[in-house]
């Protein structure tokens, strides 16, 4: 996984809240096999009409966010499905942090699978840092996993809170499988002890 | 990490789940849980398979492991090739990657085929006790049995696949009591509905809820399944009600569930599972059955619905600009304006999926159904959970009620749920769905959803229009 230390880039405001999975990659995109080629999809609905032509008023349509890293909504980001294609949309697209009030669980913990930082910050910090962005490509916003806070345009810091064992793996892009792996005695201990004092547990058979 | 409740205070059923289940703490904070059954199906498995090539690794638990094409499979026609080419091959991938890692897979044209939430406890593979996870956020149907049951990504699905263990942190718990009995005409679904509008569409988050009360404990099974699918469209990770008498009558007999002695030890243990008195949940939530109407929602949002005989909010009435906005965009995206939603017309009509689509299910549209006919210019789709469903449906000659009435009557699969295979809505479509999600574009691009019952469903079909299914009563 690649990691994510720091990032200074344009971020993009979207002053929506619940923004679902669907919003982000609609399901008709979930045929692919790979995890690549879905950042053209990104946000199909909001942003391209029926014919297929970018709306206007879209913020990813617009200088200098189509070269957004960064994107800040309201409370909820991510709502809906499980699919990972949501942030592999995402970071295909090129955004790599995502800055919002709140985010659903499922939406959250896939990010860090896949090199993205969702960042959750109040309300208020939210909505002050999307007026910001309206500065264009002078407004830059810095995030620093190392040091858990983001720097405004002004210089001024605001800290954030990540779970160290998510941090840990993020910073070092590490593979949390091969991690699992070193535990695999233990795992087999468990089956072992567990096949033992539950005989009746049944596997599945067709 | 043990939870923090294991020196002998009383423990929820949630904690007592996870304590059985914990394989080591790690250092992080967070712990190696041990899952039970993992169901798999074509949407999102296909690059954790790869990665497992990739990285030259095994399945570790074939044995616990079930996989089922569903998400993008026809409805229709199933005797022919999938039509579309990227669904044949997402199913065709399916089926390599399940005989390369020899992983136990129902196929298509097997009458155990039909959505992976339906077909889990119908085949006996989901159990009280267990944790089960699917790369699909529904996964939360399967805590109606008293499971933890949660829905994952597909990073996780290959980290299942190849140690049967995920990484996890403990989730704050909260309980949601429904007192008294529901009304005439009001089913599990106008209950999921009417919590997830009162707690709201992240109320559950960081959550997990178990369902108890009066107004649980009496429904079916089937019921149980309906509220704990949409636990996920208030934000929760999973939804649970305790094991009980119906819960045990329901398992046993079917074809994965322990037989004989193993059943009977099965069932002891189960009845050890249950939140014990006094045991301490994050948040409780009291609501009163008598309360609840049938419900249908007018929004993009599974928390922005109303009692059918209800009034759609005025956004005038918000104070908070963004609350507000969002609030007008639903409208506009509805075609819809502030007041009565009963009488609006509707196109299409779906009972289906994995929250609506169970024996139970069918029997409430074909209640309606018997001896009325679909509206004119009404599409009206019924799609079994399961060819299980489809076989006992037509045992009990609803198939023939449905078709007389006009209602189209198809194989089993997630169809129009979310519109991947050729089950969508044309836009500006406004459909009453007993699916899970309203959201833009969920059931086709610029389709318009309003969730409900299936009773609620059959009422619109054949009346044409978003009507009170107690008229029918």
């Amino acid at each position: 996984m690649q990691p994510f230390t720091q990032l200074t880039g344009i971020a993009a405001p979207l002053p929506v809240a619940n923004v679902d999975t669907d919003k982000i990659i609609p399901a008709r995109f979930l045929k692919t096999l790979t995890r690549t080629g879905l950042g053209k999809s990104l946000f199909d609905g909001l942003r391209y009409d029926a014919d297929g032509k970018e709306r206007p008023d879209f913020v990813l349509n617009q200088e200098p966010y189509r070269k957004a890293e960064i994107l800040i909504a309201l409370d909820n980001f991510g709502c809906g499905s499980s699919r990972e294609h949501a942030p592999w949309a995402l970071g295909d697209f090129g955004i790599r942090c995502v800055i919002a009030p709140s985010f659903a669980d499922i939406f959250y913990n896939n990010c860090f699978k896949n090199g993205l930082l969702p960042v959750a910050l109040p309300r208020e910090v939210c909505e002050q840092l999307m007026e910001e962005t309206k500065l264009g490509s002078n407004a830059r916003v810095t995030v620093d996993l190392e040091r858990q806070v983001v720097v405004r345009a002004n210089g001024e810091e605001i800290a954030f809170d990540v779970d160290a064992g998510r941090r840990h793996a993020l910073l070092n892009g590490l593979d949390e499988i091969a991690e699992t792996l070193t535990h695999d005695a233990g795992i087999s201990t468990f089956e072992t002890n567990r096949a033992k004092a539950e005989p009746w547990r049944t596997a599945v058979s067709l | 990490m043990t939870s923090e409740k294991t020196t002998g205070a009383p423990r929820t059923l949630y904690e007592k789940i996870w304590d059985a289940h914990m394989v080591e703490p790690l250092a992080s904070g967070a712990a190696l849980l041990y899952i039970d059954r993992h169901l798999v199906h074509e949407v999102t498995s296909p690059q954790a398979f790869d990665g497992l090539r990739v990285n030259g690794r095994k399945v570790r638990r074939p044995d616990a492991t079930l996989a089922v094409p569903d998400h993008n499979v026809p409805t229709a026609n199933r005797d022919q090739e999938i039509v579309d080419p990227e669904s044949r091959l997402q199913v065709a991938t399916l089926v390599e990657n399940v005989a390369a890692f020899g992983v136990p897979f129902i196929p298509l044209n097997d009458v155990r085929q039909g959505i992976v939430h339906v077909i889990g406890p119908e085949q006996g593979a989901s159990l009280p006790g267990m944790t089960i996870v699917c790369g699909d956020s529904h996964t939360a149907t399967h805590g109606a049995l008293g499971a933890l049951a949660f829905g994952i990504g597909t990073s996780e699905v290959e980290h299942v696949l190849a140690t049967q263990t995920l990484v996890q942190a403990p989730s704050k718990t909260m309980r949601v009591t429904v007192n008294g009995e529901l009304g005439l005409g009001v089913s599990a679904k106008d209950l999921a509905l009417y919590i997830i509008g009162q707690i709201g569409a992240g109320g559950g988050t960081a959550h997990v809820i178990e369902y108890a009360g009066e107004a649980v404990t009496s429904l079916s099974m089937a019921g149980r399944m309906t509220l704990c699918n949409m636990a996920i469209e208030s934000g929760a990770r999973a939804g649970l009600v305790a094991p009980d008498d119906t819960t045990f009558d329901y398992i046993k007999g079917r074809p994965m569930a322990p037989k004989g002695e193993d059943f009977d030890a099965a069932v002891a243990y189960w009845r050890t599972l249950p939140t014990e008195a006094g045991a301490v949940f994050d948040k409780e939530v009291v609501l009163d059955a008598a309360d609840i109407a049938p419900m249908i929602t007018w929004g993009t949002s599974p928390d922005a619905v109303i009692p059918v005989t209800g009034l759609v909010p005025d956004p005038s009435d918000l104070t908070d600009d963004a609350i507000r906005a969002n609030h007008q965009r639903m409208l506009d995206y509805m075609a819809l304006s502030p007041g009565a939603l009963i009488g609006t017309p509707v196109d299409v009509v779906f009972v289906g999926s994995c929250t609506n689509s169970r024996i139970e299910d069918i029997r409430d549209v074909a209640l309606i159904a018997k001896g009325r006919k679909v509206a004119d210019g009404v599409r009206a789709m019924v799609v079994p959970g399961s060819g299980l469903v489809k076989l006992q449906a037509e045992a009990e000659g609803l198939d023939k009620v449905l078709l007389e009435a006009g209602f189209e009557w198809r194989d089993p699969g997630c169809s129009m749920c979310l519109g991947m295979n050729e089950d969508k809505l044309k836009p500006g479509q406004r459909c009453v769905s007993t699916s899970n999600r309203n959201f833009e574009g969920r059931q086709g691009p610029g389709g318009r959803t309003h969730l409900a019952s299936p009773a609620m469903a059959a009422a619109a079909a054949v009346t044409g229009r978003i009507v009170d299914c107690r008229e029918f009563a």
